[in-house]
């Protein structure tokens, strides 16, 4: 088993490619990042102390620590490192890789349902259609809510991926499974 | 000089066509003012917002947003969105699957066992950059009937418009150009403010889990704009729009507040200029009023 290091190289890089990721090697922790960071004023989220700790592999303090979840992706940080460290999606991947050990909250899990439910992080509902139609759009979109078809495609592609065993997703019930949604 | 009518695949999103139709009502009528068609995407999902399942799983993430882009690609055309994130989402998507032939590999064989396949001949634009670059300012101005005089602005951007710079390749993301130039173009001036780069607080799966910490967030952002003399708030992005309209109504419920400043895509605000009307583009539908000074 690699280090956190390692294993955010190796997922993120996947995706992002290994260099993009491997820049997290680079932060000599000047602190830019948290000063800069619009939710560190409000929120415990501290940039350099994630990094630090992910440099120190301290996994199961970062997969717990509720911060981690207070960055809104804004990436102010990772245009503003003067090391280069692609700090946003360091981030997201460190994310990714809590996600997969079982730490996601249940409002998360809920968008991930709405999701598998309609194809849509945020469906419509009547009364949006009724908007819809007032300023001469059709009443619903033709988007994957409209036609089953397609939304068997999103599914199939989250089924797939993985992404409803992540969510821990009921397909009898299109639903969260009864413990988590409990929580 | 005669246009060619020219067509887009108008990817709509989420919060767009199912909050906040007004601002599609808005693009498709401009556009169409100056000869372009938004063709609707068949099938299209959520795109999905970057932030969130980029967070939650970047390998359900990327797919998803291929699906969307082998969608365009079908019509044959180029894609124009009016959301900051999907904006994040799809060319972020298209830009790494045109970088890495063998992640694009990998991505085609999940799409193909429902019948897609992504090949790298769309691109994706913000309408914002559509109106501004292809455009361009000089004919946005001919269509100005109803210059903004006196109307005193609050430019927002949201984040994933501009950011990352070296992936949207829109200039600097400290000092931008685009909303300036579209309000400048319609009459209207800028109300210079404290933190006017900063993001609304929604994103990133925030709003989601912590409501109070992205609204008190939202709170100091619109403090700022009230307190610099702005008259309205206009933006580029549908969650932003939501953050911020919905959200006045939210932070007065929790802070016992009575914000009311009122809160534009830059797509209704320029279609105002442009002559249309305050309920052609759904801006009586929402939370935020809008004053005479905008209307008139």
């Amino acid at each position: 088993m690699g280090t956190l290091i390692d294993e955010i190289v190796e997922w993120g890089g996947g995706v992002m490619g290994e260099e993009h990721m491997e820049t997290l090697r680079l932060c000599v922790q000047c602190g830019k990042c948290t000063g800069g960071c619009p939710s560190g004023r409000n929120t415990a989220l501290r940039t350099r102390k994630l990094f630090r700790m992910a440099q120190e592999d301290m996994k199961e303090e970062i997969f717990n620590a509720p911060e981690l979840w207070f960055c809104t992706t804004c990436y102010t940080c990772y245009e503003r490192c003067p090391k280069g460290v692609k700090c946003t999606d360091i981030i997201r991947t460190i994310r990714n890789l809590a996600a997969k050990e079982g730490h996601m909250s249940v409002p998360h899990r809920k968008i991930g349902v709405y999701a598998l439910k309609t194809g849509h992080g945020v469906p419509i509902g009547p009364d949006q259609m009724k908007i819809r139609e007032s300023i001469g759009l059709e009443s619903q979109p033709p988007t994957t809510q409209k036609f089953k078809e397609q939304l068997e495609q999103f599914q199939k592609i989250c089924k797939e991926t993985g992404f409803d065993e992540l969510i821990d997703f009921d397909w009898d019930k299109m639903n969260l499974k009864e413990a988590e949604a409990k929580k | 000089m005669s246009e060619e009518t020219k067509e887009y695949a108008y990817f709509l999103g989420c919060i767009t066509p199912n909050r906040y139709p007004g601002i599609e009502a808005a693009a498709k009528k401009i556009f169409k003012e100056f000869g372009i068609e938004s063709k609707e995407m068949v099938g299209a999902s959520c795109c999905p917002a970057p932030g969130v399942f980029g967070s939650f799983d970047m390998y359900t993430w990327l797919p998803i947003a291929a699906r969307n882009l082998a969608i365009a690609e079908e019509m044959g055309l180029e894609i124009y969105v009016t959301c900051n994130g999907c904006f994040g989402s799809l060319q972020e998507a298209d830009h790494l699957l045109k970088a890495h032939p063998k992640l694009k590999e990998k991505v085609n064989e999940i799409l193909g066992k429902v019948g897609r396949e992504y090949k790298g001949t769309t691109n994706v634009y913000h309408a914002v950059t559509l109106l501004h670059d292809d455009i361009g300012l000089d004919r946005l101005k001919e269509k100005v009937t109803k210059p903004m005089k006196g109307v005193n602005v609050a430019i927002h951007y949201g984040c994933h418009f501009l950011k990352p710079s070296e992936v949207r390749g829109l200039g600097s993301s400290e000092t931008p150009f685009y909303l300036e130039n579209l309000v400048k173009a319609t009459g209207a001036k800028e109300t210079v403010y404290k933190d006017k780069l900063m993001c609304c607080g929604a994103g990133g799966g925030v709003r989601t889990a912590d409501t109070p910490t992205a609204l008190e967030w939202a709170r100091q952002k619109l403090v700022s704009m009230i307190e610099a003399g702005a008259d309205c708030v206009i933006h580029p992005c549908a969650f932003c729009h939501l953050q911020l309209d919905r959200g006045q109504y939210e932070i007065n419920e929790a802070f016992g507040t009575s914000f009311d400043l009122p809160v534009l895509h830059v797509m209704q605000f320029i279609a105002l200029a442009m002559g249309m009307s305050e309920k052609e583009v759904g801006l009586d539908q929402q939370t935020t009023k809008m004053p005479e000074k905008l209307l008139k």
